[in-house]
This record gives C-alpha cells, sequence and structure tokens, in this order.
C-alpha cells in the first residue's frame, strides 16, 4: 500500500445535512463527517478497500478518517471530505483579509493507516486544546 | 391532533412556505412537502436535547439554574476588552436584533456564519452591485438556469422543484421550457438533471469567467482550453446564455471558498451585467443556514453593515478580514466570546478553533454542538421556527413569518427571551 498527493475540498453533503439534525454528537453525524471520497483509480493505485482507514496531511493539520470511493469525484489526485471537524483539522487560518479560510484546493497527502482510529469529537476536543 | 400548514422551514435558505405538521401530544408526528434534511430535523428536534444551563467549573460542566448562567454570561462579556458575539444565522431577525444591541453594549464585534459562507459575496457586491431578483421571477420568468459551483441537491433538496427548473411558473410551466446548466468541479446529483454539465478545473472559475465574457464579446480565445473546458464548449455555453429570454446565476461555495474568492463573485457579476445586453439576467448566492440573510439585513440597519461590524469605537467599523471573527480569533485579539446557534469548533480551522478555546465563552443552542461540549456556559434554547415565532428572510431577502407549532419544554425560553435577560443583566452590571 502506497500512497498519494492530492487536492483537498470540503463541501456540504446530504448525509451531513442529516446528520447534524440528528445531532452533532450522534453516531450518524461522525460516520457522515469522518469520510473522505476518493477516485476509484486512487483507491485501487494505494491498494485500499472502501471504509479503510487513512491519514489525511495538509501544511496545517493531519486527521484519520476512513475513505470511501465516489464516482462524484472527476479524476485521481481530488479528494472530498464534508464540512465537519475532521475536515476543519486540515484547514489554513489565513483569510486573505477577506475573512474566509480556503476550504476548497488545499494541496494534501493521502496515506493508508491500517491500525489508527477515527478520534471520536470529544478526543478532537481534547486536540483543541479543551 | 392538530395540523399546522404553511408552517416556514427552519433549515436553508430556501425557506420552504409550504411545510405540513401534525401534532399530537405536544409533539411533530408527520410532516408532508418537506426535503430529507427538513423531515429529519421536524422529527428529531426534540430528541438529544440541552435540557439545563451548564456552567464549567474544573473542566467539567455542571447543571446550575438560569439566573446563574445568565450572570455568567454577562460576567464574561462585561469583563472583557474585546468579546465577540458571534452566529445567529438561525435565529430570529428579532434576537439577530438584540444580538447586536448587546454587541455595542458591551463594545465588541458582532459577526456570524456569513464570514465562512458568503462572507465573499457581500465584499463582490461592494465592489459591482448585484443584479438580482427573487425566487418567484425565477420560478414564473426563468428559461435558462445556470448552477455555478453548487451542489443544489444536497444543500438546498427542494430549489429546483420550488423555485426553479422543475418549478410550474406562470409563463414556464413545463421542464422542456427550460435549460438547465450546472458547471462544478464534481459531477454531483446536482449534475443528473442539468442539460448542460461543465466539469471545471479546481480554483480555476475566475479563469472560466473571464474567457465567457471574451466569447460573448465574439473576441477570439488563443488557447485550446480554458480551466480544462475546450473552446468550443465555451462558445456552447456561451451561444446558450445570449439567447435565453430571462436567466439566472446561482451560486454557491464553490465560488466564495475557493482561490480568487471575492474575485470570483466580482467575475460572476460582471460577467451577469454583460449578459444584461442580449437577455434579462440576473445572479443569487445559494444562502446555507435559513436566516442568515436574516443577519445580513438586520445588522446593515441596525449598524449599516452586514457582518463582521467592530463596535468597540463606539461606532460602528467594518473591515473583513480585520474585523471578522475568523480573524480576530486568528491574531488572538478576542477574549471573549458569546456564540449563538451556531457551532464554530466544529466549522472553524484548526488553528482559529485552538484559540477560541483559549479564552472563555458561551453558548446559547437546543442542542449539544462540538462547540457547546467544552463551553464554559452553556444555555439551553428553544428551536426557533417550532418552538418559537419570528421574522427570517430567505435567500432572495424576501422576509417569511416562521411559526410556533409547539410549546418548548418547561423552562426552555427563546433565543429572543435568553438574550433579552443578558442584555438586562449585562446593563445592570455595567451601571
Amino acid at each position: 500500500m502506497k500512497g498519494f498527493k492530492a487536492t483537498l475540498l470540503t463541501g456540504r453533503s446530504l448525509k451531513q445535512g442529516m446528520g447534524k439534525e440528528i445531532s452533532k454528537t450522534s453516531d450518524r453525524y461522525k460516520e457522515s463527517v469522518s469520510i473522505c471520497e476518493v477516485h476509484p483509480k486512487d483507491m485501487e493505485d494505494a491498494g485500499l478497500k472502501e471504509r479503510d482507514v487513512i491519514r489525511v496531511t495538509t501544511q496545517f493539520g493531519s486527521v484519520i478518517v476512513k475513505c470511501v470511493p465516489s464516482d462524484h469525484i472527476p479524476k485521481p489526485g481530488i479528494i472530498f471530505i464534508p464540512y465537519g471537524p475532521y475536515a476543519s483539522a486540515l484547514i489554513g487560518m489565513n483569510t486573505n483579509s477577506t475573512g474566509m479560510p480556503t476550504f476548497k484546493g488545499i494541496s494534501a497527502e493521502v496515506e493508508p493507516a491500517p491500525g489508527e482510529k477515527v478520534l471520536d469529537i470529544r478526543q478532537l476536543l481534547t486536540n483543541l486544546g479543551r | 391532533m392538530a395540523t399546522f400548514e404553511d408552517v416556514v422551514c427552519p433549515i436553508c435558505g430556501c425557506l420552504c412556505d409550504d411545510i405540513v405538521a401534525t401534532v399530537e401530544d405536544n409533539k411533530i408526528k408527520g410532516v408532508k412537502n418537506s426535503c430529507s434534511i427538513s423531515a429529519t430535523k421536524f422529527l428529531n428536534y426534540h430528541k438529544h436535547r440541552l435540557t439545563s444551563p451548564l456552567i464549567r467549573k474544573n473542566g467539567e460542566q455542571v447543571p446550575v439554574n438560569l439566573e446563574e448562567a445568565v450572570e455568567k454570561v454577562a460576567e464574561i462579556l462585561t469583563n472583557a476588552e474585546y468579546p465577540a458575539i458571534y452566529g445567529m444565522a438561525l435565529s430570529s431577525c428579532e434576537a439577530q436584533g438584540l444580538g447586536v444591541e448587546l454587541a455595542e453594549e458591551v463594545g465588541g464585534v458582532i459577526d456570524n456564519q456569513t464570514v465562512t459562507c458568503h462572507g465573499p459575496t457581500a465584499l463582490g457586491m461592494h465592489d459591482m452591485g448585484m443584479p438580482t431578483c427573487t425566487l418567484g421571477e425565477v420560478r414564473h420568468r426563468a428559461d435558462l438556469i445556470l448552477y455555478w459551483g453548487s451542489n443544489v441537491e444536497e444543500s438546498h433538496p427542494r430549489h429546483l422543484r420550488r423555485y426553479s427548473v422543475l418549478s410550474k411558473g406562470r409563463f414556464r410551466k413545463e421542464r422542456e421550457e427550460r435549460k438547465m446548466v450546472v458547471i462544478d468541479v464534481r459531477k454531483t446529483a446536482s449534475a443528473r438533471p442539468a442539460d448542460l454539465f461543465i466539469q471545471i478545473e479546481q480554483g480555476q472559475d475566475y479563469e472560466l469567467m473571464s474567457a465567457l465574457r471574451m466569447v460573448l464579446q465574439f473576441d477570439e480565445i488563443e488557447e485550446e482550453s480554458v480551466a480544462g473546458i475546450p473552446v468550443e464548449k465555451i462558445e456552447e455555453l456561451a451561444e446558450l446564455l445570449r439567447n435565453c429570454e430571462f436567466g439566472i446565476l446561482f451560486f454557491g461555495l464553490g465560488l466564495t471558498m475557493s482561490r480568487g474568492k471575492e474575485r470570483n463573485i466580482d467575475a460572476a457579476i460582471s460577467l451577469v451585467r454583460d449578459l444584461n445586453k442580449w437577455a434579462k439576467f440576473s445572479i443569487m448566492p445559494m444562502r446555507g443556514h435559513y436566516n442568515v440573510t436574516g443577519m445580513n439585513e438586520v445588522t446593515t440597519w441596525q449598524t449599516g453593515y452586514p457582518y463582521a461590524v467592530d463596535l468597540s469605537r463606539g461606532y460602528p467599523w467594518y473591515n473583513p478580514g480585520e474585523t471578522t471573527f475568523v480573524d480576530i480569533l486568528r491574531r488572538g485579539e478576542c477574549d471573549a466570546a458569546l456564540i449563538i446557534a451556531s457551532d464554530p469548533l466544529a466549522h472553524f480551522p484548526k488553528d482559529v478553533a485552538q484559540n477560541l478555546c483559549k479564552i472563555p465563552f458561551a453558548v446559547i443552542d437546543p442542542h449539544p454542538s462540538v462547540t457547546s461540549l467544552v463551553a464554559d456556559v452553556v444555555i439551553p434554547s428553544a428551536v426557533t421556527g417550532i418552538e418559537a415565532e419570528g421574522s427570517a428572510y430567505r435567500m432572495d431577502a424576501i422576509p417569511l413569518r416562521l411559526k410556533k407549532v409547539l410549546d418548548p419544554p418547561s423552562g426552555i425560553y427563546s433565543d429572543e427571551e435568553l438574550l433579552q435577560m443578558v442584555l438586562e443583566k449585562v446593563r445592570s452590571m455595567r451601571g
């Protein structure tokens, strides 16, 4: 298994929208936002199967999520993580004097992370310092 | 059993006002006309609630009475040099007005979720103005509907059916009378109903809009492709746009969050302005939270500016990039915060979220959120639009009345009532 470089997009998904209405502390919300959509060819090249654990790293941070193949991804080298605390761990705080951080189009690296665990929301908060 | 008709949905900027809710034993038993997100809210809003005010003591949140929690919130804000009041895109306009008043009283910043959604849209609008219209005009008249950087089917699931391509308008009744174009990086569910889907290279929206403006003016493009799109396809799109009678460009966060940010919006507005040489053409941001537009309206009519307003000088000061909540946290300037109906610890970049965790902050929310889990004070509130009434503005700035269909749990108050309590307590502390 080997890693690959990618451009990270974050955004809305229907499951995330429904998950947050169940509860931000629910398993359904966690399941909806702790995933990374990957192009099937990147999955194959990296030896990844659906719901394998991966580490996504940008210059701003690193997070463990589960990978899912997606036909929404236009081509190899693009990955998508729904809005939420997992995506936010990878976003830089520069706003280019607009107030808006860059949530789409961030250089990232993806690597298989067998044996690693997807943290729950409370563990992510501990990492934030509370 | 009681049936409530024409309930306004408190989810997204569509503010669908045709929801039918059936209520029995002070619980919603069923809803009609809801999308999947709306139905999930109406049928689950009462589960997983915050039930008691909480104050964090020695790292643990412990239940307290409401008076103590309100006093603690007032104390946090009063003791701060540069506090922020943030959120309320999921509150009523009446509560939002009190939020602005509170920020003025404590000499802080009032900001809202616009900062991480359509803040760049506001900046583009300041530069260029915005030729827009209502969703009713789109429904009745639009024959060309373009979604750019918006996964409308997942973010606003009834938009197509109620207001645009699939709606039955007065003058455009059939699907065949309208053309739908989607431009996006990903081929999402929203591409499926489109007549033309254009898959653009990430971060090259500005380039494509510039090329499109050139082609519209019959200028020659010397490249074979722009933003990954062959020039012939750009010409095909230009032809489609030029030949419509009433066109609308709906745009989403694909434009505001990508490279270029507010400059992408400048380019989109310029494109629409150009298109008015050939057709009636309008542009509208796809606003996400159901009353984020209202928060911009209220903040504007009370301070003159739509978001990120610094009231610490005794008069409103607006400079996004400087006065935006993300930036005052980023620079470590903000020293206390009150978060209302929002979850910044889930959605702000990690380093900004870390800085929020270093300062005292309080949360008012009906439900536990990532932010409420570690807040210094938590006050549970009623669910606006279900347990509390109020005004809200649809994405096209049309105000609608949110209904109260049943009572909140005993001892739970609306955002409006809670903010009034905090405001009164702050005023009494400040003498």
